[in-house]
C-alpha cells in the first residue's frame, strides 16, 4: 500500500472546515447593518489622533472602523468596482482632480453637513452636496534653503524659472500617471501654460534634465536632498504646501527654522472631499461621521496628523504650520469638469512627451 | 497492507485531499474568477491592450536574465552551506532570508543609497534587487539538496579516475538537477511577476504585465484589459511551471536522502579560502542594505513607544500584529499545504507539482479585488473581518509549503509504512512513527518560510488590514509615506524589527529542524 494513514489529517481538514465555517457565520456579523460601526473607506495618508477617534466614539455611540490603503486614485476605483455594495459608509479623500470621476459615477448620496456654513465658498465645489469638503492641501515645489543659501544661487520662485539653465539637473517630480502630486503638479503646468503650451513647457523641463520617479516617497524622501536624514541630490521637489511645517515638527531635533520652503507661485489648489457612499449601511452613521469631520475638534487635528490644512474659517493652527506652510492667496486652479473629461488624454501626452 | 477498514481510510482520504481544494477553490479561484469575470464581460470578450507583446517580451527576458544571475550568485553559497561545516551555518541561513521579508520600498531605498550614481536605475538595478531578493530561493534549495547527497559516489568516481569537472557534470550535477530546476523555476515565476523592484529601481516607462496589471486595474481603472493582461500572465506561469515539472520529473525523482549529518565537514585547504570569500561576498551584500537602514533608524527607537498620529497603535505593536497574523497564516499554510503535499507525494512528480504554485502567478491587485466583490454578501460577507488578513497571506505561503514538503514525503521508503503496519500500528500511529519524524525537518522548515512569507507579505494584505491592525510592511509603508527626518527613521526602525523577527524565526525553524534530524 503506497496510500498514508489519515486520520491527522482528517484532524485538520475538520478544522480547517470549521475556520471556514466560523469565518463565514462569525465574522459575517462584524458587518455592520446593526447601526452600531460606522466604516471609513480612506486612502493611505488618512490619520487621525487616537483621541479624536475616541472622542468621536463616545459622542455618537459608534464605532469608527477605518478600512485604509492606496492612494485617492485607487480609493475612488475601488468605490467604483465596489458601487451599490460599498465596502463602508464614508468614503474620504476623493480631490477636485478626481471628483468628476465620482460624481459621474453616482457614488454618493447628498448630504448637507452640519457646519457646512463655517466652510468657505471657495472650498465648496459641490452644490449638491454629494461631497462635503474636509480639508485643503495644495501642491507646491518645495525648495532646499541650505542647499542654494550655501552657494548663493536664488531659489527658483515660479514654475517658469525651472527651466532656466541655472536649475538644470535639480529638479525631481513624480509621474502623473502613478503619484496623485505628480498628476496635481502636470495640472498647475497646464493652469499656467494653458492647454496649448504645457507640452512645451515640459519639453524644455525635460531638456533641462528633470527627473521623474514613480512615487512621492521616492521623490521627496530619497531623492530631494532637503528631506531630513536624506542622501538626495536635486533640492527641488514636487510636494506639499506643508511640508516644510512637517520637516520642523518631525525632526529628529528641533531646529530654528524650516530648512525647506514651498514656493507660493508654484501651487495647485488640492481639496479633499468626504461623501456617504450610495448603499452605505449605516447612513446615521455617515452622516454623524461628516459632521464630525467638519466639527472644530477634527479639523484642529487634522494638520498635524495628516499635514492637511482645514477648511473651517477660524481653526487655530499650530505654531509650525502658522509659520511656514504657504497658503497661496491665489493658487493655480482648472475646473473639476474639465480635468474630469481630459486627465487621461493628458496623461497619455505627457508620458509620450516627458517618458519617450 | 490493507489496514483492515479500507472504506473509512477511503473517507478520509476524501475529506483530506478536499480541504485544500475547497480552500484554494473558496479564497483564490473564486474571487479571481469573479473580478474576471467582471472584466471580461463589462465591454464584451478578451482583448488584449495595444503594445502586449512587447510588454510580454521585456517581462520574459528580464525575468530569464535576472534567474541566471541569481543562480549564479546563489550557487556558490549553496556549495558552502550545501558541503561544509562551519561557525556561524545557522546564522547564513537564517540571513538569507531577510530580503525575502523586507518589503520593496524599504529595499528599494536602501539600493538607491548604495548603487552608484547613474546606475542606482534602470536594468543593473534591477537585476541586482532580483538576485538580492531570490537568493535565499536558490541558496535553500540547492543548499539543502547538496546536504542531502551522500559523497560516497563522488569518492567511488573519484577511485575510479574521474576528475573534478567529471564528477560534478556525471555525479553532483545529475543529483541536483531537481533542486536546480525547481529554484530556477521559483525565481524566475518571482521575476516574472515582480512588481515593486521594477516600479521603483527601474524608473518610470519600463513595465511588466504585473505593473501593467495593477496601473490598468488600480489606477485607470481598465478592468478588461487589466482581466485579458491578468490571463495572459496566468497562462504565462502556467506554461513556466508544467515546462520546469517535467523537466524536473525527468531529471529523475529524489534518490534517498543522506543524513546531513553525515555529509558535513570542514572545509580543508583551498576550500577554506573560497568558502571565506563566498561567505565574505555574501555577509557583505546581505549585510549591507540592512546596514544602511540602521543607520537611518538610530534616534528613532524611541518613537516606537510612543502614540503617533501615523497609526492608531503604537508603532511597536505593529511587531505583534504581524507576528500574530503570520502565526495564524503559517498555521493555515502547513495545514493546507501539509495535505495537498500528503496528497501529491502519492503520485509520481509531474505537472501537479508545479501547477501548485500557479496561486503566485496571479496578480496582487486583482485577486485583491476579486476579494472585495466576492466576499461581499452573506454568508460570505468578510470585506473587514480580520481573518481576511491571514488567509491572504497563507494563499502566498502554501505553496511553499507543499513544495517543501512533498520530496521529503515522496523520499520516505514506502517499505517502512509497510512494515510499520505490518507490526500492527495503526495508520495513525504509522503517520506518527514514520511519517512525521522523516518528513519533520521538512515541515520546520517549511513552517519557517511560510511565517516568513507572510511576515513580509503587503500586496495583499494591505487590501484588507484593518487600521488598528496594522503589519509591520503596512506600517512602514505609513511611515515612508509622511514627510520629516522621524517619520524616515521610525520607518527604518520598523524594517530592522521586520528583519530582527524574520532572521530568529527561521533560527528556530532550524533549531526545531535539528531537534528532529538529532532525534532520528
Amino acid at each position: 500500500m503506497r496510500g498514508f494513514s489519515l486520520s491527522p489529517g482528517l484532524g485538520v481538514g475538520c478544522t480547517l472546515v470549521a475556520i471556514v465555517a466560523a469565518l463565514a457565520a462569525g465574522c459575517g456579523g462584524s458587518g455592520n447593518g446593526d447601526g452600531k460601526e460606522v466604516v471609513l473607506v480612506t486612502h493611505d495618508s488618512f490619520a487621525i489622533p487616537k483621541q479624536v477617534q475616541a472622542a468621536f466614539e463616545q459622542e455618537s455611540g459608534l464605532e469608527l472602523t477605518i478600512l485604509q490603503g492606496g492612494d485617492a486614485g485607487e480609493v475612488v476605483n475601488r468605490a467604483l468596482l465596489t458601487r451599490g455594495d460599498p465596502q463602508g459608509d464614508v468614503l474620504f479623500g476623493i480631490d477636485n482632480n478626481l471628483l468628476s470621476r465620482g460624481l459621474d459615477e453616482g457614488l454618493f448620496e447628498p448630504y448637507e453637513a452640519k457646519g457646512i456654513d463655517a466652510v468657505e465658498a471657495g472650498y465648496r465645489l459641490d452644490p449638491m452636496h454629494n461631497l462635503t469638503p474636509v480639508d485643503h492641501a495644495d501642491v507646491c515645489l518645495n525648495v532646499d534653503r541650505m542647499w542654494f543659501s550655501s552657494r548663493g544661487i536664488p531659489p527658483p520662485t515660479s514654475l517658469d524659472d525651472l527651466t532656466n539653465a541655472r536649475y538644470r539637473k535639480l529638479l525631481v517630480v513624480e509621474n502623473p500617471a502613478t503619484s496623485t502630486p505628480g498628476l496635481a503638479f502636470m495640472l498647475a503646468t497646464i493652469a499656467r501654460f494653458g492647454a496649448n503650451g504645457w507640452q512645451d513647457y515640459w519639453r524644455r523641463l525635460r531638456a533641462n534634465d528633470v527627473l521623474v520617479v514613480d512615487g512621492w516617497e521616492e521623490a521627496y524622501t530619497a531623492r530631494f536632498s532637503g528631506a531630513g536624514g536624506s542622501k538626495g541630490t536635486r533640492p527641488i521637489v514636487v510636494s506639499y504646501a506643508t511640508s516644510p511645517a512637517a520637516e520642523v515638527i518631525f525632526a529628529k531635533t528641533p531646529p530654528a527654522t524650516a530648512p525647506t520652503a514651498a514656493v507660493a507661485q508654484s501651487c495647485f489648489r488640492q481639496i479633499e472631499l468626504a461623501g456617504v457612499l450610495a448603499g452605505a449601511k449605516n447612513v446615521g452613521g455617515a452622516h454623524a461621521l461628516i459632521d464630525f469631520m467638519l466639527s472644530e475638534r477634527f479639523q484642529a487635528a487634522m494638520p498635524k496628523s495628516m499635514f492637511v490644512l482645514p477648511v473651517r474659517t477660524g481653526t487655530p493652527l499650530p505654531d509650525a504650520f502658522r509659520r511656514y506652510a504657504v497658503s497661496p492667496a491665489q493658487p493655480l486652479e482648472l475646473p473639476a469638469a474639465e480635468i474630469g473629461r481630459n486627465r487621461d488624454r493628458w496623461i497619455d501626452e505627457w508620458t509620450r512627451v516627458v517618458l519617450r | 497492507m490493507d489496514t483492515g477498514r479500507p472504506a473509512l481510510s477511503r473517507g478520509r482520504h476524501l475529506a483530506a485531499a478536499l480541504a485544500p481544494a475547497v480552500f484554494v477553490a473558496l479564497f483564490f479561484a473564486y474571487p479571481l474568477a469573479a473580478i474576471l469575470e467582471r472584466g471580461l464581460t463589462s465591454e464584451g470578450g478578451v482583448s488584449l491592450p495595444a503594445g502586449t507583446a512587447a510588454l510580454l517580451w521585456f517581462t520574459t527576458w528580464q525575468a530569464a536574465v535576472s534567474t541566471a544571475l541569481t543562480l549564479a550568485a546563489g550557487l556558490p553559497l549553496a556549495w558552502a552551506i550545501g558541503r561544509f561545516r562551519f561557525r556561524g551555518r545557522s546564522l547564513t541561513r537564517a540571513l538569507v532570508l531577510v530580503p525575502f521579508v523586507l518589503p520593496t520600498v524599504v529595499v528599494a531605498a536602501a539600493f538607491l543609497e548604495l548603487l552608484p550614481d547613474g546606475y542606482e536605475r534602470g536594468l543593473w538595478a534591477i537585476f541586482a534587487a532580483h538576485v538580492f531578493f531570490n537568493v535565499a530561493v536558490v541558496t535553500r534549495i540547492v543548499g539543502g539538496a547538496w546536504a542531502a547527497i551522500d559523497p560516497a559516489s563522488a569518492e567511488a568516481a573519484a577511485v575510479l579516475g574521474a576528475g573534478p569537472l567529471r564528477r560534478a557534470r556525471e555525479v553532483t550535477l545529475p543529483q541536483l538537477a531537481p533542486a536546480l530546476s525547481a529554484s530556477a523555476a521559483l525565481t524566475f515565476l518571482f521575476c516574472f511577476t515582480s512588481f515593486g523592484v521594477i516600479l521603483i529601481l527601474g524608473g518610470p516607462g519600463r513595465a511588466t504585465v504585473e505593473t501593467e496589471i495593477y496601473n490598468r486595474a488600480a489606477r485607470l481603472f481598465d478592468l478588461q484589459a487589466a482581466a485579458a493582461l491578468s490571463l495572459l500572465q496566468l497562462g504565462a506561469v502556467a506554461v513556466v511551471l508544467a515546462v520546469a515539472s517535467i523537466l524536473e520529473a525527468r531529471a529523475g525523482a529524489a534518490s534517498t536522502l543522506a543524513d546531513e549529518e553525515s555529509v558535513l565537514r570542514r572545509p580543508r585547504g583551498r576550500e577554506r579560502v573560497a568558502v571565506a570569500a563566498i561567505l565574505a561576498v555574501a555577509a557583505l551584500a546581505l549585510v549591507l542594505p540592512l546596514a544602511v537602514l540602521v543607520r537611518r533608524s538610530l534616534g528613532s527607537w524611541g518613537a516606537l513607544f510612543r502614540e503617533t498620529p501615523a497609526l492608531l497603535v503604537e508603532p511597536w505593536q505593529a511587531a505583534v500584529y504581524s507576528v500574530a497574523f503570520a502565526s495564524v497564516a503559517a498555521a493555515i499554510a502547513l495545514v493546507v499545504g501539509g495535505l495537498a503535499a500528503v496528497e501529491l507525494a502519492r503520485r509520481p512528480p509531474g505537472v501537479a507539482d508545479g501547477l501548485v504554485l500557479l496561486p503566485l502567478g496571479a496578480s496582487a491587485v486583482m485577486l485583491g479585488f476579486g476579494f472585495l466583490i466576492a466576499f461581499d454578501t452573506a454568508p460570505l460577507d468578510l470585506r473587514s473581518s480580520w481573518w481576511l488578513v491571514p488567509v491572504a497571506q497563507s494563499l502566498v505561503a502554501a505553496p511553499f509549503v507543499v513544495r517543501i514538503v512533498t520530496p521529503a514525503l515522496r523520499s520516505i521508503d514506502p517499505r517502512l509504512r509497510e512494515v510499520a503496519a505490518t507490526l500492527g500500528a495503526s495508520p495513525a500511529r504509522g503517520w506518527r512513527e514514520v511519517d512525521v519524524p522523516l518528513a519533520g525537518r521538512a515541515f520546520a522548515v517549511a513552517a519557517g518560510f511560510a511565517f516568513a512569507i507572510a511576515l513580509g507579505e503587503f500586496g495583499a494584505t494591505v487590501f484588507v488590514a484593518r487600521a488598528e491592525q496594522p503589519t509591520l510592511p503596512v506600517a512602514i509603508f505609513r511611515f515612508l509615506g509622511r514627510p520629516g527626518a522621524e517619520n524616515q527613521g521610525v520607518a527604518a526602525a520598523l524594517a530592522v524589527v521586520l528583519a530582527g523577527i524574520a532572521v530568529c524565526a527561521a533560527l528556530a525553524a532550524e533549531r526545531v529542524a535539528d531537534g528532529r534530524g538529532q532525534a532520528l
